[in-house]
């Protein structure tokens, strides 16, 4: 029984462009960062703001003046990231991390914000940090 | 007597005692998640104190599944026996199950700013447990306006019925978000085949907080569908045991 048929159009009409949206943002949340392994393959990709995930690697992590210098990898690929601002706290060699930013010409992908990527491990603070995958 | 849980959610003595008796459960089941989490598990490693809001986060998500749940199996019942009292059941369930969400949002946010260093982030795990969200906000908001301008019952609830089955198909991709898709979020530990490591005492912890958040929900959830039932036949009537036809109050 439709007591009323324009609003079930309404309904319709909304339910339709909202799935639209819907879909169109999620292209890109469905791939929410590159690898490290697909900018190099294509460095076209991230000329435009992207997302770069990978673990950092350990002792790649230092400090030049302003800007936290470090490499991100994945599958063997790296790629030398150069943020600028302080990462979060919890951002420390051999945990994953994602950085938000553009690859420059020279290879460099200049970032200017980090999320830390954490595992699903969870290990009591007595074990000794630094061997935490 | 055995209890079922609709025999739990019936307005009468029997139920009620029973119902008094599962909220007993869920106050110490409370009580033992509480001590777990907060002094028996170990600070996390690598996340230090802001990782005991996982056994806060992952209970909200988990039984809000679980809510949802309800809502699938009582909408697909009152979809094929008609039976109004279903109804309600998908309605609480519903309720709970938008609240949780809500909660594991928020607390999820806040574990985010602490650890990740970010409040929100459109991943897929993030995005598709918004649309959780707002789905079954809908789905209440749809029944109330039903509710509200029709009188034909029947048709509408089961309309709602069908929203509500509908809906359920979000849970999945939720759940599995961080499996298909490239997340920020980090993958299921205890839910995960192979369980990657997670200490005892931590893992007993997120245990004990989910019992406790899975009993508190059920308790919820028999009381809302009680009172619903009430409102339905009006404060005057006489609640009745159909086996022992004994006049009950239910304090």
């Amino acid at each position: 029984m439709i007591r009323r048929p324009g609003r079930l159009a309404l309904v319709g009409v909304l339910l339709a462009g909202g799935g639209l949206l819907i879909t169109s943002a999620l292209r890109d949340t469905l791939t929410y960062y590159r690898t490290p392994g697909e900018v190099l393959a294509d460095p076209e990709v991230a000329r435009e703001r992207v997302r770069l995930g990978g673990d950092v690697v350990p002792g790649s992590l230092r400090r030049e003046g302003d800007l936290v210098v470090f490499k991100l990898a994945e599958a063997g690929h790296e790629i030398v990231v150069h943020q600028r601002g302080a990462p979060p706290e919890t951002f420390r060699e051999g945990e994953g991390a994602v950085v938000e930013g553009r690859l420059a010409t020279d290879g460099v992908f200049r970032a200017d914000h980090v999320e830390v990527r954490h595992g699903n491990e969870y290990r009591p603070a007595e074990a000794e940090p630094s061997d935490a995958r | 007597m055995r209890a079922t849980t609709v025999d739990l959610a019936l307005d009468t003595r029997g139920g009620a005692a029973g119902r008094r008796t599962l909220a007993w459960t869920a106050g110490g089941l409370s009580a033992a998640a509480v001590l777990a989490g907060g002094f028996l598990a170990p600070t996390d490693a690598a996340q230090g104190p802001a990782q005991r809001l996982m056994y806060l986060h992952v209970p909200a998500a988990w039984v809000a599944y679980l809510a949802f749940g309800v809502v699938l199996a009582a909408s697909v019942a009152h979809l094929i026996g008609g039976d109004p009292r279903w109804d309600h059941f998908a309605r609480a369930g519903a309720e709970i199950g938008v609240a949780l969400t809500a909660f594991a949002i928020g607390t999820g946010s806040y574990w985010g700013h602490l650890v990740w260093g970010t409040w929100w982030a459109w991943d897929p795990r993030l995005v598709s447990t918004a649309l959780l969200l707002l789905t079954y906000t809908g789905y209440l908001a749809l029944r109330h306006s039903i509710a509200e301008h029709t009188g034909a019952r029947d048709t509408a609830s089961r309309t709602v019925a069908t929203v509500g089955v509908i809906g359920f198909l979000l849970v999945p991709v939720a759940h599995f978000s961080v499996v298909w898709w490239r997340s920020l979020h980090q993958q299921a530990t205890m839910l995960a085949p192979e369980r990657p490591p997670i200490d005892p005492r931590m893992g007993l912890a997120l245990l004990l907080a989910v019992a406790a958040a899975s009993v508190v929900a059920l308790c919820v959830l028999l009381h809302r569908v009680v009172r619903l039932e009430r409102r339905q036949t009006g404060p005057a009537a006489t609640p009745t045991d159909p086996a022992r036809r004994t006049p009950a109050r239910v304090g």
